[in-house]
Parts: structure tokens; C-alpha cells; sequence
């Protein structure tokens, strides 16, 4: 047997003192020759567990083979036949948790790096001046409609517009792709590639309609008399606060207004754009996800002296990927681990000045399995702050099921659908996604929206 | 897109706007908003309907010139296409036969009162309907409001018109009705709602307000506009903007309208003449 190669290449990144304060794309992605380099480490398994790992099966080493062989198209049309959004995928998924962590070579401490790959192939593509476009079945003249062009509406509507149907997307924004466009900041997800995706979508014949909103401008239950089926993926609802004094000040943001104000509303431009980011000087991120780390990075980049992580777990329990961790700490986020807000304390006019908080330590493992953090009695302090964004998750959407008394949702507001389907408990009607599952990663939506679609195919074409 | 169908100064700094809109009147019902974003870089505004006409497909709204935003919206002229208007968002407003209902509306609020008293008036209420300015010149839809209201009251702070004062005292409001009603809905700028929440609340009646948040998207997404009401969190954009004012944290709200005025002023110093 050949000599394993456990030189995984690395992808050149934007300097960390330069990028942490522009919006420019901190990964720049492998040129030919680095995938090329990468792509031939795979082993090329017989039973590969990769595709295990993937929400969405992908054929993992049919692409790689491709690359390796120089052959990007057809790399690009293995990865089309089960991901319709590879560009996205490639960049935000995590793959150290899905496919990589399942590579043979994991356990020597190398697996293949599949993501960059999978980004290099939809870079490529998107290079070329002519994109190959897949077959469309024969026009089946059933109608679909999918509200929410997130990853799991997109999933759905780029499966059933190949199956021969006819598609119409509603979003409620002014702009399609859901998080992608609202939350995932222009430096690890460029606006444009979301924008080339959708555009993709609706080349194959998706009808997108914007700034409708199901359940207001009109009910699910008259919109059902105009479809065949129905697929709800309308993401995320009401951001969660922490429940202590002080969440109203001036100051304080869930991380969906202040990644919305940015992104979507195109905020980091701002004078030149319309909607206000103040420019704090000292900020607080209250969580340990990657939209945590998005928001203290994003803060930098507006140019914030200091952004702080504040965590009440240690960095081992951190949910970010460690990548985005990595990036955050090499920009120079500070992280307060082990910290517990108690209250937000304001000046006169109402505006964040400080925050008491407890120092916490690790107890015995909860229903996580993490261990669970306890407060140490008089350890208080204070960190002065200007701004603090909490950013600890959200309520899936509520306006569908508010307007919809026949549709069932759990406790938590999120709808209740048969798990292996998506079916929920109305008649024609699927959902999939942060709506089902409440906040969760891209690659979920997308495996929900491909199981849905899964099923829906079935119903439309029995 | 959505064509634009007039636009034009009613009162000094009030603008109405008249944009095709067949999607969003279809089902719209009084007290509900939409939002407009008149395109790449402006901000999202939401904006309460004060009429339509769904077998023309038109929605009229009543604005106020306030900062760079709404600068961009005064500008606009019949013919001209904005590329969005969503809605109808937030909850429609509770409308049923209370009795007798006092509806109370200034600024743009004479406007968005005017769906509101419409439709009370339709279910049979006794509508008294108090119009609020500063002056005679900023009065307006006098004629329309009267059509569906039984008792117009005009209220003007210099006395030119009506009553003098600002936001008559309630207790001679009363009096003048002879009854004390069963509700009172009041649509208009902060100040107007916080009054009016104070200066009826020993009748014991509900005191209906719609609340002027910041908001973003306006789908109970983004959060910005919370507000605390009765002690608990709420979310003007999917829980209101309807609330009973005697138990809105006013002194926070008021805050929390503030916290973009250096921005905004910022903008407006840095756009040069006309917002450009």
C-alpha cells in the first residue's frame, strides 16, 4: 500500500490583521493546482463513510476523483446531482462534524479537506462562461409552491423544479436566501455567490416572487387552493433574550437585528446606505455559536476597539465550528469564558454602559451531555461595554403557525411534521428546517428540504 | 415593483401616497401596517394603512417627512416604481360593537384613525372621533372622517380651529359626550398615545394605542421592535403594534425611539439639499 499523504493543504486566508477590519471574504479558496494536490490524497474508499456524513449524499469521492483528474465539470455535476448549492455548502458546512470527521484519514489526524473542495468545483464553475444545465424532466403541469427561499426552500425548489414540476417561491424579505442573506456575514458567505445560487434556481424555471409574506399578505389555507403541494421553510422567529434587567437598553441587539441591519440592509456601507449601525466602541456577544462569532466579528470590522466573546462554558464546550472560532481569536476577538451576564446596567438616557457579571465554574454533565455551568458565589464583576448583542438562539417563525390554528406545533412554536417526510399534520403541506428543528445549521435545512422534496415527488407524481 | 399612483403634500410635512398594491389589500384589515423600501441602500419603513381600495388595488398612505428615508419617499411622483410594499403585517386591530368608542387621531394619525373608525362605525359603534394638530393648516380628511364618525371634535393647540389645547383634557371630552365610552383607540405620535393613555386611565376602559417601534424586516424576525408591555416582553411587528397603553413601559419606548437620532441627524446634514 501506498504511502498515506498527511499533508492536508491549507487554503490561503486574508492576513488576520488586514481582514479584520473589511468585509472582503476571509478564505480565498485553493487555486487548480492546490485541489488538484488535495483531491489526490483521497484514498478513494470502497465503502466511504464521507457520504454517511452527508446530510444530502453526496457521491464524496465520485467529485474528488474528478478533481483529481482534472476533470472540474464533471466534479461540478456530481456535486449538482445531490447539492444545489455547493458554493454555500463548500464554505459554511460543517464538515468537521459531518463528512470529514467520518474520512479514513480523520484518525491520522489529516482527513481530506472535501469542503474546500466542494467550494473550489462551484468556483470554477462559477468562472466559466457557460454553466452546463442539468435535464428537466417533462413538464408534469402540477404546481408547487415553497415559502421561504432559505437553504431549505431552495433544496426543495431546485428538487422539484428538475422533477418536471412547476415551482413558485415566496419570500417576505426584499431579497432572496433567507439567512443566508440576512445572517451569514458578507465575509464568510459574499452576498453574491447566495445571489448566483438563487439566480441558478431560477434559470431552471423557479418562479421567485419577494416581499410576501404567507400568513399576512395571504393565508396558507387559500394559497392551497392554487397548488398541488405545499413546503414551509420559513426559518427563523423571534430572537431569544436572556431574561435579565436591562434587555431593552439602547445598545442591545439580538444578533438577528444586528447581522440583518449589516447584511441585508447593507449597513456596512452605511452613510452611503440608509439604515444606521452605530459604530460602538466596546462590545459584548452574549453565546458560543457561529452566529456569535459572527457578530463580534462583524463588530471589529466596523470598528470596534475591543469585541468580546462572553461564554458561560469553557472554550471546549464552545457549538462554533473551530474554524470560526480560529478566525475570530487570530482578528482579535477577546473571549470571556465561563462568564454569566446577570444584568445590563444603563446611563441616564438609557443607553448600555456595563455589565455585571458572575464568574461561573463546570458541574456535572446536563441533558446535553455538556457540563452544565454553576455560578461562583461572589465572583462578580463588571465589564464596561457600550453595546452588547445576544446572541443564544431563536424561536422559529411565528406568523404561519399564528394564522394557521389548523396546523400543529409543538410547545416551542416549532411545527410538528413525521420525521422521515416532513409531512405535517395538514393535508399537502410540508415543512423542513429552522422552522421544524428551531436554529440549526444550513446543511440540516437542506437534508430537511431534500427529504421533504423526497416525499412530495411522491405524492405529486402518484 | 409597485407603480406609485399620486403622491402629493396634504399638510405641511405630511405626505400622502397612493401605490398600487393588489396583493397586499386583498386581505388587509384596520390598524394593520406594511413596509416600504424604496430601493438598494434605503431603509425598510413600516407604515399603517389609512385606506384602500381593493377593486382598484390601491393602498394610500399617510407619512411624515421625518429624516433621509422618508425624504427619498416625499419625492416621488405618479408614475414612478418602488420595489417594495409588504404586507399587510401586524395584527389587524380588534374591531367589534363595544358601544361607544372615542378615536383619537393626529399627525399622520388622522389618517391611519380613518380605516379604524370605518369599520367600528360599521359594526355599529357610536364613534366620536377627535382630531388633533397643532393648528388649523394641519388638520385634514375632515369630510372623510366624518362619514362614518357620529360627533367630530377639532382640537388645536393655537385654538384656531375647534378646541384650543393639546389633546383635550379628557374629562371635558366626556362631558361633552355625555357618556363614558367603552374604548378609546388612539393613533398618532408617541406623545399623542402616552397622553391619551394617561388622561383617560381613571375611566377604567381600554386605552388602544398603535405603537411607532424602530422595526426591520416587521415579521418577528429581527427583534428591534421590543417593547415592554404589562411587565413582559412583546413584539410590536407580530404581537401588536396594538396594545392597551396604560400598560406600556412609555419612558423605555421613548427611549428606544431615540437611539438612531444622532444617525439620522448625521444623514440629513451629509446628503446635501433635497436628500441627495
Amino acid at each position: 500500500m501506498a504511502k498515506l499523504n498527511l499533508n492536508r493543504v491549507d487554503m490561503p486566508k486574508q492576513a488576520d490583521f488586514i481582514r479584520r477590519r473589511n468585509f472582503d471574504e476571509v478564505a480565498l479558496g485553493y487555486t487548480p493546482a492546490m485541489a488538484i494536490e488535495e483531491a489526490k490524497r483521497c484514498l478513494d474508499c470502497k465503502k466511504p463513510f464521507c457520504v454517511d456524513g452527508c446530510p444530502v449524499e453526496i457521491d464524496i469521492p465520485g467529485f474528488i476523483r474528478q478533481i483529481a483528474a482534472e476533470d472540474f465539470a464533471g466534479a461540478i455535476k456530481i456535486l449538482k446531482e445531490k447539492n444545489c448549492l455547493p458554493a454555500v455548502c463548500g464554505r459554511v458546512c460543517p464538515q468537521e462534524e459531518q463528512c470529514e470527521i467520518k474520512c479514513i484519514l480523520e484518525k491520522k489526524g489529516a482527513p481530506i479537506a472535501i469542503g474546500r473542495l466542494e467550494r473550489f468545483a462551484a468556483e470554477w464553475e462559477a468562472a466559466q462562461e457557460e454553466m452546463e444545465m442539468p435535464k428537466i424532466k417533462e413538464k408534469t403541469g402540477k404546481k408547487v409552491l415553497v415559502i421561504g427561499s432559505g437553504p431549505a426552500g431552495i433544496t426543495v425548489a431546485g428538487d422539484l423544479i428538475l422533477a418536471g414540476h412547476d415551482v413558485d417561491m415566496f419570500e417576505a424579505l426584499h431579497e432572496p436566501g433567507g439567512v443566508l442573506t440576512y445572517g451569514i456575514p458578507e465575509f464568510r458567505l459574499p452576498g453574491k455567490v447566495v445571489r448566483r445560487e438563487i439566480d441558478y434556481l431560477q434559470k431552471l424555471g423557479v418562479k421567485l416572487t419577494n416581499n410576501y409574506v404567507v400568513g399576512k399578505t395571504r393565508s396558507l389555507k387559500r394559497l392551497l387552493d392554487d397548488y398541488d403541494a405545499v413546503f414551509l421553510g420559513t426559518g427563523a422567529g423571534l430572537p431569544w433574550f436572556m431574561e435579565i434587567p436591562g434587555e431593552n437598553l439602547n445598545g442591545v441587539y439580538s444578533a438577528n437585528e444586528y447581522l440583518t441591519r449589516v447584511n441585508l440592509m447593507r449597513g456596512f456601507q452605511y452613510p452611503k446606505t440608509y439604515t444606521p449601525v452605530i459604530r460602538h466602541k466596546r462590545v459584548a456577544v452574549v453565546g458560543g455559536g457561529n452566529v456569535a462569532m459572527d457578530c463580534a466579528r462583524t463588530a471589529l470590522r466596523l470598528g470596534a476597539e475591543e469585541a468580546y466573546i462572553v461564554y458561560r462554558r469553557s472554550q471546549k464546550e464552545l457549538p462554533a465550528r473551530f474554524e470560526e472560532y480560529e478566525n475570530a481569536e487570530e482578528e482579535g476577538v477577546i473571549f470571556s469564558f465561563l462568564t454569566l451576564p446577570e444584568k445590563l446596567v444603563g446611563d441616564e438616557n438609557g443607553w448600555l454602559k456595563e455589565i455585571e457579571c458572575s464568574r461561573m465554574e463546570l458541574g456535572e454533565p446536563d441533558q446535553s451531555g455538556r457540563r452544565r455551568p454553576v455560578r461562583i458565589d461572589g465572583s462578580e464583576f463588571i465589564l464596561p461595554m457600550d453595546a452588547c448583542i445576544v446572541a443564544i438562539g431563536n424561536s422559529p417563525n411565528p406568523i404561519i403557525p399564528d394564522t394557521t390554528p389548523e396546523l400543529e406545533v409543538s410547545r416551542k412554536g416549532t411545527i410538528i411534521v413525521d420525521e422521515s417526510t416532513g409531512k405535517t399534520s395538514i393535508d399537502r403541506v410540508w415543512a423542513g428546517g429552522d422552522i421544524v428543528t428551531g436554529a440549526a445549521t444550513v446543511i440540516l435545512a437542506m437534508g430537511a428540504g431534500r427529504k421533504a422534496a423526497r416525499d412530495m415527488q411522491q405524492y405529486l407524481s402518484g | 415593483m409597485f407603480e406609485i399612483i399620486d403622491r402629493k403634500m396634504i399638510v405641511p410635512n405630511l405626505h400622502l401616497l397612493v401605490v398600487h398594491a393588489p396583493e397586499v389589500v386583498q386581505d388587509i384589515k384596520a390598524g394593520q401596517f406594511v413596509i416600504v423600501h424604496s430601493g438598494e441602500g434605503a431603509e425598510r419603513i413600516p407604515l399603517t394603512a389609512a385606506d384602500w381600495n381593493k377593486e382598484e388595488g390601491t393602498l394610500t398612505i399617510v407619512f411624515m417627512e421625518v429624516g433621509t428615508s422618508t425624504n427619498k419617499l416625499a419625492e416621488l411622483k405618479a408614475g414612478d416604481k418602488i420595489p417594495t410594499v409588504v404586507g399587510p403585517l401586524g395584527r389587524p386591530l380588534e374591531i367589534e360593537n363595544f358601544g361607544t368608542v372615542v378615536c383619537i387621531g393626529g399627525c399622520f394619525g388622522m389618517g391611519s384613525i380613518y380605516p379604524v373608525v370605518k369599520a367600528l362605525k360599521e359594526k355599529g359603534n357610536k364613534v366620536i372621533t377627535i382630531m388633533e394638530g397643532r393648528s388649523k393648516n394641519l388638520l385634514y380628511w375632515e369630510d372623510k372622517l366624518s362619514n362614518y364618525s357620529d360627533k367630530i371634535i377639532k382640537v388645536t393647540r393655537d385654538g384656531s380651529y375647534g378646541y384650543k389645547g393639546h389633546i383635550k383634557k379628557a374629562d371635558d371630552i366626556i362631558r361633552e359626550i355625555g357618556v363614558i365610552p367603552d374604548r378609546v383607540i388612539a393613533n398618532g405620535c408617541t406623545t399623542l398615545s402616552y397622553k391619551t393613555s394617561k388622561e383617560y386611565a381613571h375611566y377604567n376602559i381600554p386605552i388602544i394605542v398603535t405603537l411607532n417601534t424602530i422595526m426591520i424586516d416587521g415579521t418577528g424576525m429581527c427583534g428591534v421592535c421590543r417593547c415592554t408591555v404589562d411587565g413582559k416582553m412583546k413584539f410590536a411587528c407580530v404581537d401588536g403594534p396594538h396594545f392597551d397603553g396604560r400598560l406600556v413601559d412609555w419612558e423605555e419606548l421613548s427611549k428606544r425611539r431615540q437611539q438612531y437620532i444622532s444617525e439620522e441627524a448625521f444623514l440629513v446634514h451629509h446628503s446635501g439639499c433635497g436628500g441627495k
